[in-house]
């Protein structure tokens, strides 16, 4: 019970999430979070404006069913299964957060920086929210997958469009985490 | 039970992400400032094992439960659209620190300024969506 409370290493995640793709395919599906925003803007009546939304949805509400058990899946965890503890992060990143003006980093999953409804409610947090999930939805869809399509799926498919995407996923993570976070998170 | 086991799935995947820290704003910081081995590890391991597999599945010929054999539907071949989508999606995974599986599971976790996240992922891929016949692809 006390190694279930803890965080889960790499070398027991990294296999579960191959077991939650593996289950997905052997239900006849596919392991992809991303078309589920396709989905919504198709229930959302988006077929009026663009073809690419105009099909047969209720085939993808076993994926919906998945998000909700996704959303309860987290609620479980943070509720009954965690002892509290900080991530163990590297100390250089933990200081190099605080020069960005990120403190207690660690303590919780996501920084109240950003997601604290204090910093949310303010010009530049809410400008930071829509655009970062912008480009989450706008890029996920172009590139046709997100992390659990191409990193592990179609990189366990061997597929060269996955690679493609993945090294795609660094460019625009390295030049957000390196040249854009200063920018926008200097004091 | 056809239902069912989809939900279950689905909060197996919630509960791995959860307690495997990937759905960790920070983890992803760390993980592109290449300080920490364990996101890489997760990947990497996940990767590998379903590298084995998917060829052991081909190799085979193992059925889904629908009896059909299973089989991984290719990605369209293309260059711009995946170098070019990628690094917008990495632009974004790297700011709000969540892909859209974890935009979800954090909803669940309590983080409720999750939903304008997953409300403007919403509104970008229906953009892409619009847009998709005059981009390069």
């Amino acid at each position: 019970m006390e190694y279930l409370l803890k965080p889960w290493p790499w070398y027991v995640s990294g296999p579960l999430f191959t077991l939650v793709m593996l289950l997905l395919i052997y239900f006849g599906k596919t392991f992809g979070m991303s078309t589920t925003l396709r989905t919504l803007c198709s229930i959302g009546g988006a077929g009026k404006y663009s073809d690419f939304f105009r099909f047969d949805w209720k085939a993808y509400r076993w994926n919906l069913i998945v998000v909700l058990g996704a959303i309860i899946g987290g609620y479980i965890a943070v509720t009954f299964l965690s002892d509290g503890s900080t991530i163990a992060l590297n100390a250089q990143t933990v200081s190099d957060l605080s020069e960005l003006g990120f403190y207690n980093a660690g303590e919780g999953l996501l920084p109240t920086e950003i997601y604290a409804w204090d910093n949310v409610l303010t010009l530049k947090g809410m400008a930071i929210l829509i655009i970062a999930g912008f480009l989450v939805g706008f890029g996920t869809r172009y590139a046709g997958g997100c992390t659990s399509g191409h990193a592990i799926t179609g990189l366990s498919n061997l597929q060269w469009p996955s690679l493609i995407a993945v090294i795609g996923f660094f460019i625009g993570g390295l030049i957000m985490t390196h040249f854009l976070l200063p920018l926008i998170f200097s004091p | 039970m056809k239902i069912l086991k989809f939900l279950l799935v689905g909060i197996f995947f919630g509960i791995v992400l959860v307690k495997s820290e990937a759905v960790s704003w920070y983890r992803i910081y760390e993980m592109f400032k290449f300080q920490s081995f364990h996101m890489y590890g997760i990947i990497g391991s996940a990767v590998l094992l379903g590298v084995l597999f998917i060829w052991l599945f081909k190799v085979f010929g193992v059925k889904n439960i629908e009896g059909n054999r299973i089989s991984l539907v290719p990605k369209d071949s293309g260059f711009v659209r995946y170098i070019v989508g990628g690094t917008v999606f990495g632009l974004g995974w790297a700011l709000a620190g969540a892909c859209p599986g974890p935009l979800y599971v954090l909803l669940g976790t309590g983080v409720i300024s999750m939903l304008i996240v997953i409300a403007a992922a919403v509104f970008g891929t229906f953009v892409y969506g619009v847009l998709k016949s005059k981009l390069p692809h």
